[in-house]
């Protein structure tokens, strides 16, 4: 790093700095109350999601006499109506089904891929890489169309199907990418005493590999259910009926009906249909920073 | 190799000849061809053959429900003659451009501060993140309540709270304020996944070059654009393709919150060839729309693709 080496160079001949980047009020001025903003910013779309879905319809519509912040006498009738009077519950389900499954689908097809990619070299190995890398930068925005008529032809359309095997086709690169990564820091010592001591290859990928890549499998598993869970566009042009909408769009096409928007319903749907990912997110923190940082680097 | 490894150990137990289907899976060029074919086999079936379905759909003039024929440039001419495909154009590129200027000087600032010592910091940057975890579409629904003219909790504060300004503002309801209001929503969504990405190449920096330039005796502003700059360039290239290809082909958020309104002000070019395509039934003319962004697509995936090799070249690296 030549640059940063010439950086260090050219001291001013100035008074130290005294240490004036440790002050306390300094520190509060440039460094909590920015980030206290963007903590607020960031977070206050969430607040008003929740607070709006315990509202009762008098409070929502009513700046002049309530404080819009707050919530007076909270209610459950926006979720009780989400729940029992729309297919709520049903939507969360297909959406559900359908994020498992294109997760299980994409982790087989990937764990393959980067094993054969980063362990079993062959010529051609890292354009096989670059390939799949470069398959992640195709958006699903140029690819909706084309798909739509495939899966129309395919006699796919309007079944979950065509969303199992439609979102493979961002989740494998992802994962496929992230699992190199993984597979890459595993030493290849222990494969080739495994070797050596007579182990199939196939035994070497199920005894070895596979449980020391375990932590990136869970990686790519969260990641790729939550990309299946936000997926929008696909299960936007190729689903029809009601009931077999994923939450995102029977939330958008369903609940909105009209030009009367029942916003405390539609905040209930947001905030439940947010809750499974923010749940599963809770718990796997590391996982997802780490995912989403290792992907960005590798 | 560890095979010829193995037979020069003589204590080596003989083993039992395996059969042949233990031998096939052992011979590596089947296992390279076992492994690969079920992710190749999904990419190119539904990968590769759509994308090039989709640039032969864009030279006909297909319509659901009646396979076209080829009317070769006639779609392309159509557009070029349209004026709420350029006005899509023009919106696609300023959301893309305003966007990735605001998320990555935002994201930026906020990478540095969590760069320090803080209280909480692995809770701080849970929360920080969520904004990326939760579904587009469901914090899009959020953002358009946000957004109402009537109800608007940023026309509260500025009308009833502050005194700012004397009507509430209308939002969603005038073509300039509208496409502030969607590019304001994007930065909001962006804004984590670039401070995170960037936070982990801010954390890679030895803090030993900064104790250096301290002694030194360099400003803040030099250490800055001397030591973190040229540092986190490579990161912050990757992301930045990343984030401008997703940005530019964004769908769900300015559907969800304008579905392209008001008078067609605020169609991108992903939701102006949905409009086209999938309601209007105009499938030739939508893949048209949706092949017009290939070349965007392409520019930023070789500014990729270099950014990738000059990080490779710089951390000495020679194969893969």
């Amino acid at each position: 790093m030549t640059e940063a080496a010439t950086a260090i160079r050219a001291p001013d001949i100035q008074a130290p700095e005294m240490m004036a980047w440790d002050s306390r009020r300094r520190r509060v001025v440039t460094l909590y109350v920015p980030l206290a903003c963007f903590v607020i910013i960031l977070l206050f779309p969430f607040y008003w999601m929740a607070i709006t879905s315990f509202k009762p319809n008098a409070e929502l519509y009513n700046y002049r006499e309530y404080n819009p912040f707050l919530i007076r006498s909270p209610t459950l009738d926006h979720i009780r109506h989400l729940l029992f009077n729309t297919a709520y519950p049903k939507w969360l389900w297909t959406t559900m089904l359908v994020a498992i499954s294109a997760t299980i689908l994409s982790l087989f097809a990937s764990v393959l891929a980067a094993y054969a990619i980063q362990r079993l070299r062959f010529r051609g190995s890292q354009y096989v890489g670059l390939a799949i890398y470069l398959a992640y930068l195709v958006p699903p925005s140029v690819l909706f169309i084309p798909l739509a008529t495939m899966v129309f032809q395919l006699g796919l359309f309007d079944t979950p199907f065509a969303l199992i095997l439609t979102y493979p086709t961002f989740l494998v690169p992802f994962c496929t990418w992230l699992l190199i990564g993984y597979f890459k820091s595993i030493p290849y010592e222990l494969e080739e005493c495994a070797l050596i001591d007579g182990a199939t290859r196939l035994q070497i990928l199920r005894r070895i590999t596979l449980p020391l890549a375990v932590p990136g499998l869970i990686s790519a598993g969260i990641f790729s259910f939550t990309l299946s869970w936000n997926e929008f566009i696909y299960a936007l042009a190729f689903i029809q009926s009601s009931e077999s909408k994923t939450v995102p769009v029977a939330i958008l096409t369903e609940l909105v009906s009209g030009d009367v928007y029942q916003w405390g319903a539609l905040m209930a749907g947001a905030l439940l249909g947010s809750l499974p990912v923010a749940i599963f997110y809770s718990f796997f923190v590391d996982y997802y920073v780490s995912s989403l940082t290792g992907a960005v680097k590798e | 190799m560890p095979s010829s490894a193995a037979s020069a150990i003589p204590w080596t137990r003989k083993r039992a000849e395996p059969g042949w289907l233990a031998r096939l899976f052992d011979s590596k060029a089947f296992l390279i061809v076992a492994c690969l074919t079920p992710a190749i086999g999904l990419l190119t079936v539904f990968l590769t053959y759509p994308l090039g379905l989709g640039i032969w759909l864009a030279f006909t003039d297909t319509t659901i429900g009646r396979p076209g024929v080829w009317v070769g440039l006639e779609n392309f001419v159509w557009l070029a003659e349209d004026p709420v495909f350029w006005s899509a154009v023009f919106y696609s590129i300023f959301y893309t451009l305003v966007a990735t200027v605001g998320k990555f000087a935002l994201g930026l600032w906020l990478a540095l501060l969590l760069n320090n010592h803080l209280p909480f910091k692995n809770l701080l940057r849970a929360i920080i993140l969520l904004p990326w975890i939760v579904p587009t579409v469901l914090s899009a629904i959020a953002f358009w309540w946000i957004y109402d003219p009537q109800f608007s909790v940023i026309s509260y504060l500025l009308v009833d709270v502050l005194g700012l300004r004397s009507n509430y503002i209308n939002f969603l309801g005038e073509p300039w304020p509208a496409r502030w209001s969607l590019v304001a929503a994007n930065i909001w969504r962006g804004i984590p996944f670039v401070a995170i990405c960037l936070l982990a190449g801010l954390q890679t920096i030895s803090p030993s070059l900064y104790e250096a330039a301290l002694l030194d005796g360099a400003t803040p502003w030099q250490r800055f654009r001397r030591i973190t700059v040229p540092l986190i360039m490579p990161i912050l290239a990757i992301v930045m393709t990343f984030s401008i290809i997703f940005t530019f082909t964004d769908f769900q958020l300015v559907y969800a919150i304008t579905r392209g309104g008001p008078v067609n002000s605020t169609h991108l070019m992903a939701t102006l060839a949905f409009q086209r395509g999938i309601p209007g039934g105009q499938l030739g003319e939508g893949a048209a729309i949706a092949v017009a962004m290939i070349p965007f697509l392409i520019f930023a995936t070789l500014f990729s693709y270099f950014a990738l090799a000059r990080r490779k070249w710089q951390q000495g690296e020679t194969n893969d």
